[in-house]
């Protein structure tokens, strides 16, 4: 987890397999991530991202590699 | 597993300018991956950029950055280059600030085949100013100069590059994040001025005017349009259209790198003075 | 007691860069200024210096820039046509604090104009050729000797003041050869950017609480900040709409105009007890003093007052100087520019008379000792 984000607030969600981050300060809500996750684990709440079903997570790290704004990290256990 | 891009932000400095949805970020974060993968140090790289969206991009990494006048970036980096050839200079510019204002100085960079990188961000349009057409914007699409359809034919990037003598050339896109990596990872390794033309997508001014309800689509866009160059070539020729092929289009090892032959011939000056002064 | 020598204007100007320090040239052909590139051609691979032929005037100055923020002192040089490309990214240099030094032979102009003639059309441009409010510092040597002094003091003050100077020469001037004594490395001062003490981490690159001059330090040296042509904060990144920005543009200003008395500099020539003064500078400046001399032999108390430095203004002098003659001429080779500044100065104390000339011709002393007679 970065340092600076870490200053941030941060969503966490995990579960023993993985843990999802989310800063809402730098969500811009352009929904690439929850769109392009394969197993529906992403949703939005009032413009931000926010994790639905953390147990369909796959870890196949698409979401992070794709947000533009270092708003979602991944951490596999 | 989670990156950590910090180590290479500049502190305070996010939420980045780009719009919601702008592909930008994602070649940004690229960009911080290939660095740490090179173990560049950060003290060695010059990051130079000219003006509008993609130009912002130095102001937010922790390298010795400059971000200077619409389209000249290059003329800029080439003199960071000449006085500092042992360090590494990047140049990110998008695809009006290279190939338009900045064409003259793309295609003379190329022939000079200085040790460059170039990353030309291409999203088809002239975001920064509000949604202009550009060289690459396709024909027919929508923009704020071209409100009947773009009637203006485009460059070919790569093939501009290779024509005027780059020495390594590969296309990438936003979508293919990871594969990016090992494309700027090269194009950083080769020895000469290496273009990677990279796909984004602008969703505010070209994007959504251009039948790309959201950024996802152009992104999908990009999935199904670009294909490794290898397999782009087996494809029978009614198969390509609407394709596009990825990846390391070009490369030519060996050729003359500009500061090489430069300094080259500093040595020659050198030694034939020293040898005239052990003859008096 | 130097090297004797007998040297073109432009090779002078080499030499001088040289002897400054320079170590990368950036340019493109153009005449009469392509002498300076093709020495610098042939002088700088021989000290390991960078020599860079762009592919136009736009490129070769930004070319300089880099070059310059990569530590080293940079040289360009142009005429009319390519001066006028050079526009923006010499204002890129001014906002940014980049030293460096643009030469402009002038040529008749404007557009193609006369390439092989003298001009001095251009010195408004120097002052106000770029967009903008910015610092300009300009010298205007006259002399092969003085080409070469005048090129290492625009090092000196581009370093020293962190902004780009230009050396503004007419053509003449620039391809004629007199003899110049090259000093001995050392008898000449030679100044260096002043350097950061902080550890980087503390660096504001525009840090102005010390002083109008902040520190340079060098890209590479572990200093990682960031250069931008946006107006910036004192940390170097942009602020768009704040107070910084109005005290930022007159701290670049005061930058020159709060050290004219370091900057300024000028040749008085039997003014002390003249009635009619002559205000020229580059060839002009030549043809006035031979009529001075001419006038002086039939008993007409004339002088001139010579600029080396045309921007900053020398203001002060001209007004007093202004005060104590019966009127100044301003021979200069376009349709009248500098007379302008002359008479703002002098507020009507003594007649102004302007001889223009723009055929591509250098005005003559007989014209100028037929005004001096003229006015007395």
């Amino acid at each position: 987890m970065a340092k600076e984000q870490a200053a941030e607030k941060i969503e966490a969600t995990e579960n023993p397999k993985v843990k999802i981050s989310i800063i809402p300060r730098f969500c811009k809500g352009c929904e690439i991530c929850v769109k392009l996750c394969p197993t529906q684990v992403l949703g939005m709440e009032m413009f931000k991202v926010k994790v639905v079903d953390i147990d369909k997570c796959t870890i196949c790290m698409a979401c992070e590699l794709r947000c533009p704004d270092f708003a979602i990290f991944v951490e596999k256990k | 597993m989670a990156f950590n891009y910090d180590q290479y932000i500049r502190g305070g400095k996010l939420p980045h300018i780009w719009c919601p949805g702008c592909t930008y970020g994602i070649v940004f974060k690229s960009l911080l991956r290939v660095v740490d993968t090179l173990k560049l140090n950060r003290d060695d790289i010059a990051l130079v950029s000219g003006i509008g969206c993609a130009s912002r991009l130095p102001g937010y990494v922790d390298f010795n950055t400059l971000h200077t006048t619409h389209g000249r970036a290059l003329g800029f980096a080439t003199g960071i280059k000449m006085a500092k050839p042992d360090k590494h200079v990047l140049v990110v510019s998008g695809d009006g600030d290279a190939t338009a204002i900045g064409g003259n100085h793309f295609i003379h960079a190329c022939r000079r085949n200085i040790d460059i990188t170039v990353l030309v961000f291409n999203n088809y349009i002239y975001g920064m100013t509000g949604g202009q057409y550009s060289p690459t914007t396709p024909l027919g699409h929508m923009a704020t100069t071209m409100p009947y359809g773009n009637i203006d034919p485009s460059f070919n990037i790569p093939e501009l590059a290779k024509g005027a003598g780059a020495s390594f050339v590969a296309r990438g896109t936003a979508y293919h994040a990871a594969g990016l990596d090992r494309l700027i990872v090269e194009a950083i390794q080769h020895k000469g001025l290496s273009v990677v033309e990279i796909i984004n997508a602008c969703p505010t001014t070209h994007g959504r005017r251009n039948k790309f309800k959201s950024p996802t689509d152009q992104l999908l866009w990009m999935k199904d349009t670009f294909l490794p160059a290898v397999a782009f070539e087996k494809l029978p020729p009614e198969k390509t259209a609407g394709k596009l092929p990825m990846g390391v289009l070009y490369k030519k090892e060996g050729l003359p790198e500009y500061c090489e032959t430069y300094y080259g011939l500093v040595e020659r000056l050198k030694k034939q003075k020293e040898g005239r002064a052990q003859e008096r | 007691m130097g090297k004797i020598k007998l040297l073109q204007g432009n090779e002078a100007c080499a030499e001088g860069a040289l002897y400054a320090g320079c170590t990368f040239f950036g340019g493109y052909p153009i005449t009469p200024s392509t002498e300076v590139a093709e020495f610098m051609a042939r002088r700088l691979p021989q000290i390991g210096g960078a020599f860079l032929q762009m592919e136009d005037e736009i490129a070769a100055m930004a070319a300089v820039i880099g070059g310059s923020l990569a530590g080293s002192k940079a040289l360009t040089a142009t005429s009319g046509p390519g001066f006028s490309l050079k526009q923006e990214n010499m204002g890129f240099a001014m906002l940014t604090e980049i030293p460096c030094v643009i030469v402009n032979v002038m040529r008749g102009g404007p557009s193609t104009g006369v390439p092989t003639g003298p001009g001095q059309s251009d010195i408004m441009q120097c002052k106000w050729g770029t967009h903008g409010d910015h610092p300009v510092i300009c010298l205007t040597p006259a002399y092969v000797q003085e080409i070469f002094t005048e090129t290492v003091r625009a090092f000196n003050l581009s370093e020293k003041y962190r902004t780009p100077v230009i050396i503004a020469f007419d053509e003449i001037v620039g391809h004629m050869r007199e003899r110049i004594e090259i000093p001995d490395p050392g008898v000449l001062p030679v100044v260096n950017r002043t350097k950061p003490t902080c550890p980087p981490s503390e660096y504001l690159p525009y840090d102005d609480s010390k002083g109008d001059v902040p520190p340079m330090a060098n890209f590479f040296e572990g200093y990682r900040y960031h250069v931008t042509g946006l107006n910036h904060g004192t940390d170097g990144f942009p602020v768009n709409a704040s107070p910084r920005i109005h005290t930022d543009e007159l701290r670049l200003i005061r930058k020159v105009e709060g050290n004219k008395k370091d900057i300024v500099k000028f040749e008085e020539y039997q003014l002390a007890d003249a009635e009619v003064a002559i205000f020229a500078y580059g060839v002009s400046g030549r043809s006035a003093k031979t009529a001075v001399e001419a006038a002086r032999k039939e008993g007409i108390k004339a002088g001139l007052f010579r600029p080396l430095t045309i921007w900053p203004f020398p203001e002060e002098q001209v007004a007093a100087l202004s005060k104590r003659v019966k009127a100044i001429i301003v021979p200069e080779l376009s349709l009248g520019q500098i007379i302008f500044e002359v008479d703002r100065c002098s507020k009507g104390r003594c007649g102004i008379e302007g001889i223009y000339r723009v055929d591509g011709d250098p005005i003559t002393p007989a014209q100028i000792l037929a005004k001096v007679k003229e006015v007395k």
